[in-house]
């Protein structure tokens, strides 16, 4: 791992009109691990994700990737910097299949113009089987035929296609069962392992402590805290998430009690 | 969510393409479209079977349904309906209408024709004007739709109703505008190929199908893919071959009754019409499936946000739709007006976009965008033109016409229902 986590940010501060809803948030995200972003419902995590996918632009702070500043005013640009968030909602075309999905906007071209459906059909082959992903049949099967954790796949596996520095993943196991839930955090592990920096947004600790290197909680807008996995427990992280702050570590008491600092 | 879809498919590591493992290419292939069709892609089968089965029905019922005469009739009156029908795919891929396309072909044939007797202008002109008229106006229905956001329903139903009134303006108080007679334009649908170029279109067809299939499965080959079976690509082949071989046969045949040693003017030969089917069948359907653009259609009418986060475009898309759509109606307008050998004051208004939108949908396009190909609008339009042509053998009486449309209609509400039905079985 070097020493430039792959994004950083500094002190960003975003309000909707009079409501803050992010002040002054640090966060990094390393290549190689998964950074966990974790926080109670209003606590700012999907505003964060959406300030770092250029949905919105942020008021204050400092935006950097691969330790050189950079601005991100629309997803296009953010996507450009090698940024990719995977939507709860998935955005996958159902009546596509899943090469068809994995190359959408992205389509391969023979010198004639004509799409280049072997070269597209191969590479998508072959980025599910360096994710050891075993769960889907074929890669022309339509993807209204897909389970959601086939579907999460999917969505993942594209933005490895795509060579992404940073993907956000959002909630990627909420409507998951057991089984499926256990085979998208491996798929997690393994796109970490391939050098992307992964920051998974969740609400289940389980997964969070299972896969996490890093866990970054927000409270009421503010970073409680970002800690390594290996040094806290479930009962710190979750205090955290409620109180703002655990013993030694978080915000000051008259910080965690939402007061104006 | 099926907990069954998501079974762990066992395979060697080191080759992640073995899907087909032990099994032999065709078993595999079979499997896989025995899935799709349970899974609800139905494809072609129901058209087919209609048509087999409709076809069938009235040739019992009405010995001469199956003539050569008849089949030519058949053929030419289904051109009109085909021709708007694959316009018509474009919008319902993205889920929109257009209903206005039957008034849209009745105003640029009108276009057309004014400009033909009145101007005194070359008979391709007129084509052009027509043409270039049915982009704009689809242009302009595509950018209220885009970029106002007005429903398509609204716009086309206004459309609908201002275009019957402008073809009325344009033609008159006369009625109807007669093309001229020697124009290449009524022999379209009223004069026929030599029998030579029938069976040379054949050739054409069935080699490039044959050699471009065998070049997918090559090309598949190479990419150390699973390739297609050639049993299928032959069964395929030969069905085109054979079916192109009969309708070739039947349309070498004269039928001509008043022929004779004395009167020889045999009507025999290709319509000329089936040329231009072939010809827009084959550039739509290479666009749908082999372009980025055909391949972006799709992708929006099955889901618009993924698309836009896909980095499409999605109102450039939008409003080319319309336009193809306008397009294929003026062209559509130019073989109705070729069939009657005018223009009439109320020509593509009635059932005209009706017909047609049944054809698209009786075909297996969705009513609800995303699913949908060229080879819907010219089975759907065949059976449509059968139905009709059939019932009007078999209902006659004074009533008979509007005992035509309430067979009509009953036909595509059926087909609507289908369609909504297997949705209905695709999403779950």
């Amino acid at each position: 791992m070097s020493d430039t986590p792959t994004l950083q940010l500094r002190g960003v501060d975003k309000s909707f009109g009079p409501v803050h809803v992010l002040s002054a948030v640090d966060f990094t995200a390393a290549a190689g691990e998964v950074t966990a972003l974790v926080g109670d419902n209003g606590a700012g995590k999907t505003t964060l994700v959406n300030c770092v996918g250029g949905i919105y632009q942020v008021d204050a702070g400092e935006f950097l990737v691969d330790g050189k500043p950079v601005t991100v005013h629309d997803p296009r640009n953010a996507a450009a910097l090698g940024i990719e968030i995977v939507y709860q909602d998935l955005a996958l075309c159902e009546n596509l299949n899943i090469v068809q999905n994995m190359f959408l906007g992205r389509e391969r071209r023979t010198r004639l113009g004509t799409l280049d459906e072997n070269t597209m059909e191969k590479l998508a082959r072959q980025t599910l089987a360096s994710l050891s992903v075993r769960t889907v049949r074929s890669v022309r099967q339509g993807v209204a035929s897909l389970s959601g954790g086939q579907r999460q796949t999917v969505a993942i596996a594209k933005s490895v296609l795509w060579k992404s520095k940073i993907v956000i993943l959002d909630e990627p196991t909420a409507a998951l069962g057991v089984a499926q839930t256990e085979q998208v955090l491996q798929l997690v592990r393994r796109l970490a392992e391939q050098g992307v920096a992964v920051i998974l947004v969740s609400h289940n600790m389980n997964d969070v402590l299972q896969v996490a290197d890093s866990i970054a909680v927000l409270y009421l807008g503010r970073l409680a805290a970002q800690v390594r996995r290996a040094d806290v427990n479930q009962t710190q992280v979750v205090e955290l998430i409620t109180a703002g702050r655990s013993g030694e570590l978080g915000l000051s008491p008259a910080e965690s009690t939402g007061a104006t600092v | 969510m099926s907990a069954q879809a998501d079974e762990i498919v066992e395979q060697n590591d080191q080759d992640p393409a073995a899907e087909v493992e032990g099994l032999p290419a065709l078993t595999v292939y079979t499997r896989s479209y025995l899935a799709r069709v349970k899974g609800g892609q139905l494809g072609s089968i129901p058209a087919m079977t209609g048509l087999i089965v409709i076809s069938a029905v009235f040739a019992v019922v009405h010995p001469g349904f199956l003539s050569a005469y008849n089949i030519e009739a058949l053929v030419i009156q289904a051109a009109p309906i085909i021709i708007m029908a694959m316009g018509l795919i474009f919008v319902l891929l993205l889920g929109e209408i257009d209903l206005s396309a039957g008034t849209t072909g009745g105003l640029c044939a009108a276009i057309m024709a004014v400009l033909l007797l009145r101007r005194g202008a070359p008979w391709w002109l007129g084509v052009i004007a027509a043409l270039a008229s049915g982009v704009a106006i689809g242009l302009s229905m595509g950018w209220l739709r885009a970029r106002i956001g007005i429903p398509s329903f609204v716009i086309t139903l206004a459309t609908f109703l201002a275009f019957q009134g402008a073809t009325l303006i344009l033609i008159g108080g006369q009625g109807s505008v007669i093309l001229p007679g020697n124009s290449p334009l009524i022999g379209l649908e009223n004069s026929f190929s030599p029998l030579w170029a029938g069976w040379a279109l054949l050739a054409v067809a069935v080699a490039g199908y044959a050699a471009i299939k065998i070049n997918d499965a090559a090309g598949r080959r190479r990419a150390a893919l699973p390739p297609t079976p050639m049993a299928v690509i032959a069964v395929k082949v030969v069905t085109l071959a054979v079916l192109g071989a009969l309708f070739t046969y039947v349309m070498g045949i004269n039928r001509n009754l008043t022929s004779n040693a004395f009167f020889d003017n045999k009507a025999q030969g290709m319509p000329w019409v089936v040329l231009l089917l072939v010809l827009l069948f084959a550039v739509w359907h290479f666009v749908l499936s082999r372009t980025r653009y055909g391949r972006h259609l799709y992708a929006v009418g099955g889901n618009e946000e993924a698309s836009r986060r896909a980095g499409i475009v999605v109102s450039r898309i939008r409003i080319s739709v319309f336009a193809i759509c306008s397009a294929m109606a003026a062209v559509s307008g130019i073989a109705a007006a070729s069939l009657l050998q005018s223009v009439q004051s109320n020509a593509g208004a009635g059932n005209t976009l009706l017909l047609a939108v049944g054809a698209a949908v009786i075909g297996g396009t969705s009513l609800f965008g995303g699913h949908g190909r060229m080879i819907d609008a010219v089975l759907g339009g065949l059976v449509v033109a059968v139905i009709i042509n059939g019932m009007s053998d078999l209902i006659q009486g004074s009533n008979s016409a509007g005992y035509e449309y309430v067979v009509t209609g009953a036909v595509l509400l059926l087909a609507a229902g289908f369609d909504a039905v297997v949705r209905r079985g695709r999403a779950t």
